[in-house]
């Protein structure tokens, strides 16, 4: 029991700091999450393109991002960049300079890469009598990726979406290596301050709760998607 | 490119480091895998639901902060039991840390694996009289490994990625050896883009290694023309 009042003491005490440092995460993570949703619909529609300059250009982008760690990416942004004199005097500067957003602009080019494969593999399974019917109809080249095989596609990709949302979460957590303040970077300074580890596990806690609630949304999304395949 | 030929005796030790750290994980990752499996397959409702609810939990905490807590726990675990000023090194709580997690994952998917396997060979294997380890070892084992490889694939990609945060904890390994490098050298970016390159090399590498154990796994399988 004693433990137990040990963790509520330590929420109670230093319950706001994580607090703040949980709004960061989220922050972090939804903001990437838009940022990367919206750039790797594109890409996935051009490793799909018939110009093969543009299909390998974005296969190497997408195998460029997976295939170096994360971390290995923040710090080339944060720590590599820096070095260059041109970078520092360019307007892109006061991005780069920013840890927050370092972190997220990283965080969402790396998520760009994982969701465009899905999307990409999303774009193949919709079945191609349904892109034929929309050719078929007249519709142009943009109204049918519009109307019909990107929401179909979105639909068929959903749960792997999700996964991909619940790994950007874990990935958050890296960005406290560039001093962010998020919720890991919080509990670092709460668990170095009282030489125990009692701050990290509440953090592992929060961070297992927030999964769980992702896959929750997503199971309900994925409920809604095929809710035309129901009877 | 000067500088960097000048530290590339560090980044090598360093590299080795790294793939110490990864081989030394997937080694006890896979064992604690399959030992996971069989507590989530087995009859006892006690040793299932434990083993169900920890991997689960594993799955949703980042790995950074594993790495933390086993690093920073794991010792002062053992102080405040033991009395000692032991200090664990950030190799064996690496280990330890990346060994759970990719053990956390690799349970699931030989469970997968071992339920794949079709009832009826089992029952035949039984009726052949093969005792239990020979059950295991002939039939069930070879099969789920065949069923599992390309999950442990893709896996085995994450865990040599999720090597370099072990670099945050104080282990020497190819990140800490670059970025210690950028520090004297003042040209961060160079060092960290030959880790991005040497981390790309090694996922490379392993592709064509990955593709060699699936084609030996099925080779007693029809290969379908793709």
């Amino acid at each position: 029991m004693s433990l137990f009042n040990d963790y509520l003491a330590l929420l109670v005490e230093s319950g706001p700091d994580i607090l703040d440092g949980l709004i960061v995460t989220l922050k972090l993570l939804i903001g990437s999450c838009l940022v990367g949703f919206l750039l790797s619909v594109p890409l996935a529609i051009a490793r799909l393109s018939e110009h093969r300059g543009i299909s390998r250009l974005a296969s190497s982008y997408s195998a460029i991002f997976r295939g170096t760690p994360l971390l290995v990416q923040i710090f080339i942004f944060y720590y590599g960049l820096s070095q260059f004199e041109a970078v520092r005097n360019s307007p892109a500067w006061l991005l780069l300079n920013d840890s927050f957003y370092c972190g997220l602009l990283v965080l969402a080019l790396n998520l760009t890469a994982y969701m465009a494969e899905d999307i990409r593999a999303g774009i193949m399974a919709v079945p191609a009598g349904e892109k034929e019917a929309g050719l078929a109809y007249g519709l142009t080249k943009f109204q049918s990726y519009r109307y019909i095989i990107i929401p179909r596609a979105l639909s068929i990709a959903t749960p792997v979406l999700g996964n991909e949302v619940i790994c950007q979460l874990k990935a958050t957590a890296l960005v406290s290596t560039i001093t962010v303040l998020d919720m890991t970077g919080v509990v670092r300074r709460l668990s170095a301050a009282s030489y125990t580890t009692d701050a990290l596990i509440i953090a592992g806690v929060i961070y297992a709760l927030i999964t769980l609630l992702i896959s929750l949304i997503v199971r309900v999304a994925e409920h809604r998607n095929t809710r035309y395949l129901r009877r | 490119m000067d500088i960097l030929s000048s530290y590339l005796g560090q980044l090598l030790i360093g590299a080795a480091v790294t793939l110490q750290l990864a081989f030394t994980s997937l080694f006890f990752g896979l064992a604690l895998g399959l030992l996971f499996a069989a507590c989530k397959l087995s009859n006892h409702v006690y040793l299932r639901r434990p083993v169900e609810y920890f991997t689960n939990l594993l799955r949703g905490i980042p790995e950074f902060l594993i790495i933390l807590i086993c690093y920073f726990g794991l010792s002062n675990l053992i102080n405040n039991h033991f009395d000692a000023a032991f200090e664990i090194s950030p190799f064996a709580g690496g280990v330890f840390a990346l060994s759970i997690v990719f053990a956390a994952y690799a349970s699931e998917v030989f469970r997968g694996g071992f339920v794949a396997i079709p009832l009826g060979q089992i029952e035949a294997a039984k009726a052949f009289g093969l005792s239990r380890t020979q059950l295991f070892f002939y039939i069930q084992l070879p099969q789920a490994w065949r069923i599992s490889l390309p999950s442990l694939g893709n896996m085995w990609q994450s865990l040599l990625k999720d090597t370099s945060l072990v670099s945050v904890v104080g282990l020497e390994d190819l990140l800490k050896k670059a970025g210690m490098a950028g520090q004297f050298s003042k040209q961060p970016f160079v060092f960290f883009m030959a880790v991005a390159v040497i981390y790309f090399l090694f996922l490379a590498i392993s592709n064509p290694v990955f593709a060699y154990l699936e084609k030996q796994a099925n080779r007693g399988y029809h290969q379908p023309r793709s």
